[in-house]
This record gives structure tokens, sequence and C-alpha cells, in this order.
């Protein structure tokens, strides 16, 4: 189905932090049609500045009393333009929405099991895929680091869904000091020994060096890892070529894949990650 | 309404063109946009080779406007013959093909085989991309290299041809001037200003290219005003771009001089914006009472304004 552009209504937005919120929207079609780790191109503002749109992972599907898909929300961090007026957002305003974009993750089915890594905002892909993982039957663990304990969120969210939680910040307030490769590393390590053949999948959303620590972790441990590329996108059709990723291309060369397209998700062994 | 305009011998249903490099090759909006319903379709520029471009980050967005420094990653003349032109003829696109060269023998070969090709509509002769070092610019930015990659075009495609026009120049117009002087059949301008923006906290240029070009509404009035000195200084027909968002820009432009536009950026953040543009476009031609949309082209009036007008 090709993507849909609503001018959807906020319906909340729950700020989580000085720097992070989450707004819903009011998106049927949209919702009704995302899959876990597509995205949705938002229009901060109206008028030419800030000008373009910019991507957000679906981060919630939400539905009404009958299951039935009612909208969307996004996790958004305060990093620039748009991200501060979507972080004033307020109830009853309308933002021009279109979506769903790009590749979803890759699911997998009992018995393998899912872990999945998220770095601060990187988060983001990991609510909807946790709610399809745990609909699947599917064991999951999410590792998840942030700055601080104030900076995890959603974690009863994840609970709720029988999901186990490694958590690590980096000033040591909740979980392990340090990065969140570290727990993911003996993880694998400790897999690898115990029940070696039996790899989990690797699904990784967060800073580039962590998706790139995550995807050479998951090489050398054999198992298969999805990362989901974040890159500043101009039109999030394919158009601009402005969000290309490089990966191994025929002949071993160096190849640019759009990553509206080919991406967000993609394989971790395929990128040139140095 | 008659909302046709005429690029020397090509006669477009509408005066709106999807602009080269922010349209991918036209196919990947076959399904969001009807492409029949356009003007044309300017595709992303092609060498004869592939090209694999800059590495990321190529885009940043700057004070309503945009950087970008994509390096002209492209899949290649044959390839596109092969693999894009079939369904952009399918969805019966008027085709506007961009061409790049680093010598006058590549425009030459690219213009060959493109006269060849079943629905290319008319070739735009990319000399003025600022991302890439070699070829292209080094043409766009002398008189004498606009005058021979255009006359050397000429002389082997019955196509319109149509140079776009770089505006980091001293005066555009001395270009546009060469262009007709070698037989073009009109000329588009502008492409992108060169420009360059700087992450303060770690002093890293936000691109990878360092540099790159500036488009958007930032850019609207200096390219107008473009266009407009270029219209006093030829006779051929002028697609004016830079920065149109609504229909009301694109009018700017036809009065400034341009015959037809192109619209790029406003299509990344609207990819939906053509119907509107249109009927825009019919609607101010309802109320101004103007039958022909060709007849709005370079109308401004620069006289003494009437008291009645002045806006006091």
């Amino acid at each position: 189905m090709p993507p849909v552009d609503v001018a959807a209504e906020v319906t909340s937005n729950q700020p989580l932090s000085a720097d992070y919120n989450v707004l819903t929207l009011a998106a049927p079609a949209i919702a009704a049609a995302a899959a876990p780790g597509q995205f949705v191109m938002v229009k901060a503002g109206l008028g030419h500045d800030p000008l373009l749109r910019r991507p957000f992972s679906v981060f919630e599907v939400l539905r009404d009393a009958r299951g039935a898909p009612t909208g969307i929300s996004i996790l958004n961090k305060r990093i620039g333009a748009s991200t501060e007026l979507l972080y004033a957002a307020r109830q009853g305003q309308r933002l021009a929405c279109l979506g769903p974009l790009g590749q979803p993750f890759v699911p997998v089915d009992p018995p393998v099991e899912a872990w999945m890594v998220a770095g601060g905002v990187g988060l983001a892909p990991f609510a909807a895929l946790g709610e399809s993982l745990s609909g699947r039957g599917v064991r999951a663990t999410l590792f998840y680091g942030a700055r601080r304990a104030a900076e995890l969120f959603y974690l009863d969210f994840f609970r709720d869904l029988g999901v186990e939680l490694v958590l690590t910040t980096e000033d040591g307030t909740a979980g392990e000091r340090g990065r969140i490769t570290v727990p993911l590393e003996r993880a694998l390590a400790s897999r690898a020994l115990v029940t070696p053949g039996a790899p989990p999948m690797i699904y990784a959303c967060g800073p580039e060096a962590m998706m790139a620590a995550a995807a050479k972790l998951a090489m050398r441990y054999h198992a298969p890892c999805f990362v989901s590329m974040e890159r500043t996108m101009g039109c999030g059709l394919g158009g601009c070529y402005g969000c290309v990723v490089a990966v191994r291309g025929p002949h071993g060369r160096a190849h640019h894949v759009r990553s509206c397209l080919a991406g967000p998700v993609m394989a971790g062994d395929q990128i040139l990650w140095d | 309404m008659d909302l046709s305009v005429r690029i020397g011998t090509l006669t477009l249903q509408n005066p709106l063109i999807a602009a080269s490099g922010c349209f991918g090759y036209g196919v990947e909006y076959a399904d969001l946009v009807d492409l029949a319903s356009l003007g044309g379709v300017a595709v992303k520029g092609l060498f004869l080779e592939e090209r694999e471009g800059h590495p990321a980050p190529r885009i940043v967005e700057t004070p309503a406007g945009m950087l970008n420094a994509i390096g002209l990653q492209g899949i290649g003349v044959r390839r596109f013959i092969a693999e894009k032109l079939p369904e952009l003829r399918a969805r019966q696109a008027t085709v506007i093909v961009n061409i790049c060269g680093t010598t006058l023998d590549e425009y030459v070969e690219l213009a060959r085989i493109l006269s060849d090709a079943d629905g290319v509509a008319a070739l735009e002769l990319n000399i003025s991309c600022p991302n890439i070092k070699e070829g292209g610019i080094t043409f766009g930015c002398s008189l004498n290299g606009t005058f021979d990659v255009v006359s050397a075009v000429r002389k082997v495609t019955r196509l319109p041809v149509v140079p776009k026009l770089t505006p980091n120049v001293t005066d555009v117009s001395s270009f546009a001037r060469a262009a007709e002087e070698a037989g073009a059949d009109a000329v588009s301008l502008v492409n992108t200003f060169l420009a360059m923006a700087i992450d303060v906290e770690t002093r890293r240029p936000k691109l990878s290219n360092i540099v790159g070009g500036l488009s958007g509404p930032a850019i609207r009035p200096i390219a107008v005003r473009m266009v407009y000195e270029c219209r006093q200084a030829i006779t051929i027909p002028i697609i004016g771009m830079g920065g149109i968002a609504d229909a009301r820009d694109a009018i700017e432009f036809m009065i400034a001089g341009a015959s037809a536009v192109q619209v790029g950026t406003a299509s990344f953040v609207d990819p939906f914006i053509w119907p509107k543009l249109l009927d825009g476009i019919r609607s101010y031609m309802e109320r101004h009472h103007v039958a022909r949309v060709a007849d709005l082209v370079g109308t401004v009036d620069t006289g003494p304004a009437a008291p009645e007008r002045s806006g006091a």
C-alpha cells in the first residue's frame, strides 16, 4: 500500500523528561498499515522554517477498546528546530504525517529469542516491535542504555509485555554503569557456551557507534542482526538521495543505498560501518 | 483555460516540471503522483557510468532552505534506459533527461544515446552542479565552455536542448546569451547556490563534502531576479526554479519571464503538491481573466506605479 499523508491531530503530548516526550497522533490509516520498524515523516510546524519533515519511527500503534487501530505515537527528543516544536506541540494541533514508510523489522518466531538493543532515543522502534514479538510468543529481552536513570522510559510497558530488561546508564544511576554493548557481549558469550547453535535475533537502534558495536558482536557470535539506521532525510520517498548508507556492493565495492527505501531497517552485516 | 506552454519544439500540457535531483528517476513517485499530469519530469542527473556520490551526511536543513551535497549518485544512462524509462513511458510521463559529463565528449555521447531512446522529450544539460569537482560546473562557469557544450550537443540531437545554468557566477544573463547563441532551445535556472553550514559545537562542516548547494524558499527572490535579468537578455524560453513552494511562487517566476517552472525542495515537504499547484494557477487565471497561462510570461510591470496601485 502506498503511504498516505494525513493532517493528524495531536491527541496527547506526554513529557517524559526535559528533553523527551511522546506524541500521540490520530492517524487510523497509518496505524492500520504500519509494521514495527517503519517510520513516518512529520512536519513539525506550518510555513517554511523549519522547512523539511523529519523521520520518526512508529513508537506505538494505538488501538480503541475493540482493538481497531486509531493512531500512532512517536518518541521525540529535542535536538533541533523541528524536535523543539514537537516537544512543545499542543493537544488538538494538527501535524502533517506521511507514512508508513520504509522496510520493517524481519520478525522471528519461537523458539528463536529476540534481543532488542536500544540506546537513548533509539528506543523508538521497540515498543511496537516488543508488542509484536510478545504477540507471537517470542521470548524477548531489551538491552537499553541511556545517560541516566531518569532517561530510561517505558520500562513498565516492556515488563507488562513480559520483555526482560537489561539496563545500563552512563552515570550508573540505574542498571550497570557504562555502555549497553557490555552486557550484550556478556550475554552473547554466555549464550554461545550454554546453547551453542541457537543464537538470538538481534535488533538494534541507537547511536551509530552502538549499532556498529552491536552488529560486529552479532557477527562474531554468528547471530543475525538488523539495525534501524538514522539519517537526515529530505523526503523519505527516494527522491533526494540524501539519506544514504554505505553497504557492501557487487564486487566488494562500497555502494550507497537510500535508507528510506532500503531501510531504515537493514541487515547489520551488510553495512560498511567504518 | 489553456495551461500549455512551449519549450522550443516541445509543448508541455502545463508549466509544472519536477526538478532534476529532487524526484529520483520519477518511478519512485509513480504510485503517489499521476506522472502524466505533470508538464514534465526532469530525472536525476545521469552520467554515462554509475556513480556512488558523496558519503553521508548529504543534506542539512537551514533557515527556510536546505543544503545538499549528493555528488550526483546515479545509475548511469544505460541502466536508466533499461530499468526506468519503460515505466516512465508506460505512465505517460513527459521525460526530461538531465545529463552530466566530465568531458565534452561525454555530453555528446549521452545526447546520442538518449536521442535513440524511446520516450525522451528533452535534454537538460547539467553544467551547474556545485557538488562535483570535475566537469559539469567547469563548463557552466565559463562562457566559452557553455557555448562549446551546447553547440556540441546541438549538433548530434534533434531533442530540445536546455542547459541548466548555475547562479554561482557574476552575471547569469551572459551565460544565457552564450547558450542561446550556441543553439539552445531554452535555458533552465537556477541550480543551487554554493553554501556551507558548520556545527559550532564540533567545528565540523555539517556536510561530508564541506560545501553544498542551497535550495528552498530562502533562495527564491534571488532566483526570480536572475530569471528577470535573463528574460531581458535572451529570446528563447526560460524554465525558472528556485524555492517555489506554492502556486503564487510559480506565477511569480512566470511573470518574471519563465515559460515553465521546476519544483524540487517543496515536493520533498509535500509529495502531493502538484494538483495543489495546478489548482492555484487555475484560480489565479480565473481571478485575473487570463485565458492562456503563456500570456503571463514576462509580464512584470516595471513602469512607474499607478497612483491607485501604489499601496500607500
